[in-house]
C-alpha cells in the first residue's frame, strides 16, 4: 500500500491570524508550522504502517506551497513520512480551495496512492474541504471527520464523528480520507528523525511537471472571488445572573433553559 | 530605510535569537518545548511538591532521543552542542529537575562511559541509557569533598584482579535510582573511575531528605562498603582528576543554557500576571516600576540567551575553553536568580505558591548556582584566566 498525506504549511498558532485588506488573503507572514491537524494524518499512516495489517510500502507527504513550505515538508518526514514532494510555481498563487483541490489531485494522479490521508482542517483557511475536492477531481471515495480506520486488503472500515454519534462506513480503496482530531495523538518527532528529514527525498514539481492546466489555478483559475472582508458581527452580551438567593438563581436558570426548550 | 520584510518583534525573543538558529534546531527545540508543556510543566508543580520525578519520564526522554543526545554512536543521536544546549534551555523551563536528569544521564554518566569506557563497557551501557531503560549517576562530591575533589577519601585498591572500593559519595542525582553509578576513586595509580551497578554486595544508597530547592529530582548519597568490583570495572581511559572534570565541563554546557529557559519561564509568568493583575484601577503592567522589572528581565534573558548560543557555537567549532564554560555558567545562572527574584515579587503573594512557576525556579536556581562549581569557584576561575594567578591551586 502506498500512502500520500497532504500537508500544508501555516502561520504558527501564536500568531495572531489577520486578513490583508490589499490582496484579500489571509496575511500568511511570520513564523510558520506544519498544519497541525495534518500530524494526525501522518499518525495515522504511521499507525496503518505500524499495525501490520497490510503493508505499508511508501508514506509520502505532499504540499502545494510557496519555498518556505518545505520547512512544512521536513517536519512531516521528520515524523514519519518517508519522503516529500513539494508542488511550487508562481502559478498557483492565490488558487482557491478548488483550484487548490485540483493542483494537488495532479500531484496524486502522479503518485497513484492507494490511500489519500489529510486533517479536517488547515489551521489558517479552515475551510474543511480540501479532502472532498481533491477526491472529486480524483473520482474517487471520500470520507471526512474520520476518528477510526481499520484496514484491510483494498478497503477501509472508517468511524466517522457525525453531529450525534457516529457513522461507520465501508470504503473501498482509492479513497481520500480527512480525519479529525481525536483519531489520535500524534508523537513526537524524535531527534534522530529531525536531523534525518534533510536526508530524504524531496521532488520539487512545478504546475507543468504533473500537467496542471494553469488557467484554472491562481487567482484567474480561482472560480472564486472575494469582494469584500467584514470582522464577525459582536456577540449580544451574555445574561448574568446575580447569585444572592440561590434558589431564586436556580429558578431563573431553569426557566431560561426552558424557554429556549433546552431541558 | 526600515522594511516591511521584517518579521515583528516578538516581546518573548526581543533580540530575535531565533534568526540565529537553523531549521534543524528551530524543530529540535520546538518539539522539546512541545514536550515540555505536555509532560513537564502540568506536573512540575506536584513532583516539586511530592519530592518526586517519576521513572517512567526517561524513556520518554529517551525515545525523544534527549539522553546522550550530543555523543555519536551506541544508540545517541549525535546532535550539535547548541542542539543539546537548546533542549537543555526547554526541559529548564519545565522544571531545573528534570534538565538536571538529563544532565547527569548524558553528559555525566554516559560521557563518562563514552569518554573514557572500553569498548565493551559503551556497548554494555550506553544504548540502554540512551533510550532510557538504564539510568546512570555520577558520584564525584563527598561530604568533605565539594569544590575541591581531589580531596576525595574515596579510595580503590586492588585485590589480584579485582578492585575493592571504600568510601561514601554526596549530592548524587539520580543516585538512588541509578542501574549504574559512575564512581571516581583515589587509587595508588591516580584518580579513577568505576562502573558500578546497582545491586553490588556492599553498595548502598540514602535519598537526602528535607531539600526545599531541586525537589523534582532524586539526590542521594552513595554507600560504598568494600564493594569488590571486576577488572573490567574500571574506565581505561581516564587516570587523573581530568576524567571527571571533562565531565563536569559538559553538565555545565548544560546548565549555561538551562537556566536561560528558567529565567525565561519566570520572565513569561510575570509578563502575563503583571497584564492580568489589576490593582488601583489598572494592569500592574502599566506602572513604571513594574515596567523597570519587566524590561531588566527582559535585558537579563536575552543576554544569557545570546551568550549561551555563543558558547554553543564556540563549542560546535571545536574552541570552547572551560573558561568560558565558567563565564557563562556564573553569568546566566546568577542572571536567572535575578530574574526570578524580581518575577517573583511582580507576582506578589501568588509569587510564593507553586500554582505558579516562580518560586519553584527561584528556589531550583539555588541549586543550580551551587551545583556543578560554585558560582565563587567560576569567579575564581576566571580570576585565574585573568590574571595568570591561581587563587585557589
Amino acid at each position: 500500500m502506498k500512502i500520500c498525506c497532504l500537508v500544508k504549511e501555516v502561520p504558527d498558532a501564536a500568531v495572531q491570524k489577520r486578513i490583508d485588506p490589499n490582496t484579500m488573503r489571509l496575511d500568511r507572514s511570520g513564523e510558520k508550522n506544519l498544519n497541525p491537524f495534518d500530524t494526525h494524518a501522518l499518525e495515522a499512516a504511521m499507525q496503518i504502517r505500524e499495525s501490520g495489517v497490510v503493508q505499508v510500502d511508501e508514506i509520502v507527504a505532499v504540499t502545494m506551497g510557496p519555498e518556505s513550505a518545505v520547512r512544512a515538508l521536513h517536519k512531516a518526514v521528520a515524523l514519519g513520512a518517508d519522503r516529500s514532494v513539494h508542488l511550487t510555481d508562481p502559478a498557483l498563487e492565490g488558487s482557491d480551495v478548488n483550484a487548490t483541490g485540483y493542483a494537488l489531485a495532479k500531484v496524486l494522479e502522479s503518485e497513484q496512492p492507494d490511500l489519500v490521508l489529510l486533517g479536517q482542517q488547515s489551521d489558517d483557511g479552515e475551510c474543511y474541504t480540501i479532502g472532498a475536492v481533491v477526491a472529486d477531481h480524483l473520482q474517487v471515495p471520500s470520507l471526512t471527520q474520520v476518528i477510526k480506520i481499520d484496514v484491510a486488503e483494498g478497503k477501509l472500515t472508517c468511524e466517522r464523528q457525525a453531529e450525534y454519534g457516529y457513522d461507520t462506513v465501508e470504503v473501498e480503496l482509492p479513497a481520500v480520507i480527512s480525519v479529525g482530531d481525536a483519531i489520535n495523538e500524534p508523537r513526537y518527532p524524535s531527534l534522530k528523525a529531525i536531523m534525518g528529514a534533510k536526508k530524504k527525498p524531496l521532488d520539487t514539481k512545478s504546475a507543468a511537471d504533473v500537467g496542471i492546466d494553469t488557467s484554472e489555478v491562481g487567482i484567474e483559475g480561482s472560480k472564486t472571488r472575494v469582494l469584500a472582508i467584514n470582522p464577525p458581527p459582536a456577540k449580544e452580551p451574555g445574561e448574568v445572573f446575580e447569585d444572592e438567593d440561590t434558589d431564586e438563581t436556580v429558578n431563573k436558570i431553569v426557566a431560561w433553559l426552558e424557554e429556549r426548550k433546552l431541558v | 530605510m526600515a522594511s516591511d520584510e521584517r518579521p515583528p518583534l516578538n516581546p518573548r525573543d526581543l533580540a530575535d535569537l531565533d534568526f540565529q538558529l537553523s531549521d534543524e534546531e528551530r524543530m529540535i527545540r520546538d518539539t522539546v518545548r512541545a514536550f515540555v508543556a505536555d509532560r513537564v510543566t502540568p506536573n512540575a508543580a506536584e513532583w516539586f511538591e511530592q519530592g518526586t520525578l517519576p521513572r517512567e519520564l526517561a524513556p520518554e526522554l529517551g525515545k525523544l532521543g534527549l539522553l546522550g543526545m550530543h555523543l555519536r554512536g551506541y544508540g545517541c543521536a549525535g546532535a550539535s552542542a547548541t542542539a543539546y544546549g537548546l533542549a537543555c534551555m526547554e526541559l529548564e523551563a519545565g522544571d531545573s529537575g528534570v534538565r538536571s536528569l538529563v544532565s547527569v544521564q548524558g553528559s555525566l554518566a554516559m560521557y563518562a562511559i563514552w569518554r573514557w569506557g572500553s569498548e565493551e563497557q559503551k556497548r554494555e551501557w550506553l544504548p540502554r541509557m540512551a533510550s532510557g531503560e538504564a539510568l546512570g549517576c555520577f558520584g564525584l562530591t563527598e561530604p568533605d569533598s565539594g569544590s575541591d575533589p581531589g580531596s576525595m577519601r574515596t579510595h580503590a585498591r586492588r585485590v589480584g584482579g579485582d578492585w575493592v572500593l571504600r568510601g561514601q559519595k554526596m549530592w548524587i542525582t539520580n543516585g538512588s535510582i541509578a542501574d549504574v553509578a559512575v564512581v571516581w576513586a583515589r587509587t595508588d595509580e591516580g584518580i579513577r573511575g568505576f562502573l558500578v551497578p546497582r545491586g553490588t554486595p556492599g553498595f548502598t544508597t540514602q535519598d537526602i531528605k528535607g531539600k526545599l530547592s531541586l525537589r523534582a529530582s532524586v539526590t542521594s548519597e552513595l554507600l560504598l562498603d568494600d564493594v569488590r568490583l571486576p577488572g573490567d570495572a574500571l574506565l581505561p581511559g581516564a587516570t587523573s582528576l581530568r576524567g571527571p572534570l571533562s565531565c563536569l565541563n559538559e553538565a555545565r554546557f548544560g546548565i549555561v543554557w538551562g537556566v536561560v529557559g528558567a529565567a525565561r519561564a519566570c520572565f513569561e509568568a510575570a509578563l502575563d500576571y503583571s497584564r492580568e493583575r489589576e490593582q488601583f484601577g489598572k494592569p500592574i503592567a502599566s506602572f513604571q516600576l513594574v515596567q523597570e522589572r519587566l524590561a531588566e528581565m527582559a535585558v537579563e534573558v536575552n543576554r544569557a540567551g545570546l551568550l549561551a548560543l555563543q558558547l554553543g557555537r564556540l563549542k560546535d567549532a571545536g574552541r570552547l575553553h572551560h573558561q568560558q564554560v565558567s563565564l557563562g555558567k556564573l553569568a546566566n545562572t546568577n542572571a536567572a536568580l535575578a530574574v526570578a527574584r524580581s518575577a517573583r515579587q511582580v507576582l506578589g503573594a501568588n509569587g510564593i505558591i507553586l500554582e505558579y512557576p516562580v518560586i519553584r525556579h527561584m528556589a531550583n536556581l539555588e541549586t543550580v548556582v551551587t551545583y556543578e562549581g560554585t558560582a565563587d569557584i567560576h569567579r575564581l576561575v576566571l580570576g585565574e584566566a585573568l590574571t595568570g594567578v591561581s587563587a585557589f591551586r
